[in-house]
């Protein structure tokens, strides 16, 4: 589904040329759940701009889907550390605005707007926000706002969904809640998902590929499989093998950050 | 009963503060032709109310023609400038310099352009309050979310559609805001040119009784305008709520 080939990418600023990412190599299936680690300002972000064709790499080649990534993608869900709802919007609409950008839904927006409401509905129900969809963000919580965007990032059934930080601002129930909620949606959709975190619990709980980056200029330096059985429940969060692979990663960023 | 209390305030305020302008008047026995006292500058609004009615509409309706120039012009503008950098960097320094121009300036060359009468009024309420339209308009444009920017964008929304959907939109409560500024400026520019080169509306009334040492009727013109402007402020301040009230209770929410 994804494939980072050999990416260098240089932010240009005052100070002469920031080199953000070198050498970055990443694979993802179709299907699968990655998460990215690494420590801060290593270039996480920026590798989901890359897959998503919001930057273009100053070398090497972004393919998604079989295609060389040359423009914004027209088909990822994405979803950040904040919710960014549109104040102005009511849940309900919020969750709607990708429909009234994606074709085909854009062109049959007007017709098909109830199926739509009604499909809204239901993501905004398996979420835990049934009767919430005519309230406005700002009448919600952090964690209600963030269900929203969840919602949001996935209404048009994108085959891919890239999430930048999504829990950070959460509370640990808050988190762990959501965890479940996008667990769920996972299993049920099958979209693939670039999931970019601090928290070594949530890659190791979520993620079939944990990729491990170096401090910047970054590039993966170790992937690892998780083995444990889908779907996961979150006693595994509690189990001595669990609890060992979160520590070998703590020690991966903790050396790559002195190094 | 604090709310009362509250909502009385202004009222208490002004009405405090003409008392206290009343008595010092009386007390210091002040000179009508230096400063009227309220009592004097009431009596002579009712006393001159045709005039000030008719050269009060006059100054009104200039006003309210050059403002509603510099709404869809600066509304325009500001789109423009909000919608492109290189615009936005072109157009700037040329509209601070034309921003720094004291429009007072300008008005005589309206006059050679145009005569003595209402246009060169029009004009000058015109120039002088659709600058802050534009900028207000330019800002709420140009500080789009970046990461909201990215969601659409990975959606595949052109430049056109982030306007419509967001920036636009989002643009509203600056507009909106602005316009309470615009309508005050416009009165001042309407009137700077109605005392230099007109021969109605309430700057002109002013001028003409100044000249005829009619202090109490220069004041009673003053009232006129201030009311005016109060009136117009209270409009936009109305439709601003209105039109906006999203933006100031999400600024109040606790989730942010
Ligand atoms: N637009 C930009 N212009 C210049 N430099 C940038 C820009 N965006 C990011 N950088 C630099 O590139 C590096 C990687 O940034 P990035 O945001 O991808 O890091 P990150 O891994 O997401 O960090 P964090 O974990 O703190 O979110 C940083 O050193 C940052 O300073
Ligand atoms: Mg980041």
């Amino acid at each position: 589904m994804i494939r980072l080939e050999a990416i260098t990418l240089a932010y240009p600023t005052r100070h002469g040329d920031v080199v953000a990412v070198r050498d970055l190599s990443l694979d993802v299936k179709r299907g699968e759940f990655a998460a990215v680690v690494g420590p801060s300002g290593c270039g996480k972000s920026t590798l989901m701009k890359l897959v998503t064709g919001l930057v273009k790499p100053t070398k090497g080649r972004v393919v998604v889907d079989n295609h060389t990534v040359n423009g914004p993608l027209k088909i990822a869900g994405m979803a950040f550390q904040n919710a960014n709802m549109l104040p102005w919007r009511s849940v309900l609409d919020n969750v709607l605005l990708p429909l009234e950008i994606v074709e085909p839904f854009r062109s049959q927006f007007r017709q098909k707007r109830a199926s739509y409401v009604e499909r809204a509905e239901a993501l905004l129900t398996s979420v835990g926000l049934s009767g919430f969809s005519h309230r406005y963000p700002w009448e919600m919580s952090g964690g209600m706002q963030q269900r929203a965007s969840l919602c949001r990032a996935l209404i048009h059934e994108p085959a891919l969904l890239m999430l930048d930080e999504p829990f950070a601002a959460l509370d640990a129930f808050t988190r762990e809640e959501l965890w479940c909620v996008l667990r769920d949606m996972w299993q049920r959709l099958q979209f693939t998902v670039v999931l970019v975190t601090h928290d070594l619990r949530e890659a190791a709980f979520l993620a079939d590929h944990i990729h491990v980056m170096s401090a910047r200029p970054g590039r993966v330096i170790k992937t690892k499989h998780v083995a444990f059985e889908k779907p996961r429940d979150l006693d595994v969060c509690y189990t001595p093998p669990f609890v060992d692979l979160v520590h070998e990663l703590r020690q991966d960023i903790a050396e790559v950050r002195t190094s | 009963m604090t709310l009362t209390i509250d909502r009385l305030a202004p009222w208490i305020f002004t009405l405090g503060l003409f008392a206290i302008w009343e008595a010092a008047c009386r007390l210091f026995n002040i000179d009508q032709f230096i400063l009227p006292a309220p009592s004097v500058i009431v009596e002579a609004m009712v006393r001159y109310y045709k005039p000030l009615l008719r050269n009060g509409f006059v100054t009104l309706w200039t006003t309210l023609a050059g403002f509603g120039l510099a709404v869809s012009f600066g509304l325009a503008l500001g789109l423009l400038v909000g919608w492109s950098r290189t615009i936005y960097r072109g157009l700037y320094p040329v509209m601070i310099g034309f921003n720094s121009i004291p429009k007072v300036a300008v008005v005589p060359i309206l006059v050679v352009w145009f005569g003595i009468g209402e246009v060169p009024a029009i004009i000058t309420a015109f120039l002088i309050s659709f600058f802050p339209i534009v900028v207000n308009v330019a800002t709420g444009l140009a500080t789009i979310e970046p990461e909201m920017e990215d969601v659409l964008r990975a959606l595949g929304a052109n430049k056109l559609d982030i306007m419509l959907k967001v920036g636009i939109p989002r643009a509203m409560p600056y507009f909106f805001g602005s316009l309470k500024i615009a309508i005050t400026l416009a009165f001042v520019g309407s009137v700077v040119s109605e005392t230099i080169a007109s021969n109605a509306g309430l700057g002109f009334l002013m001028t003409q009784a100044g000249s005829n040492f009619q202090m109490p009727l220069v004041f009673a013109g003053l009232m006129a305008l201030a009311i005016e402007g109060i009136a117009m402020y209270a409009v936009f301040a109305a439709l601003e709520r209105r039109m906006t009230g999203w933006a100031v209770r999400s600024s109040q929410s606790a989730a942010g």
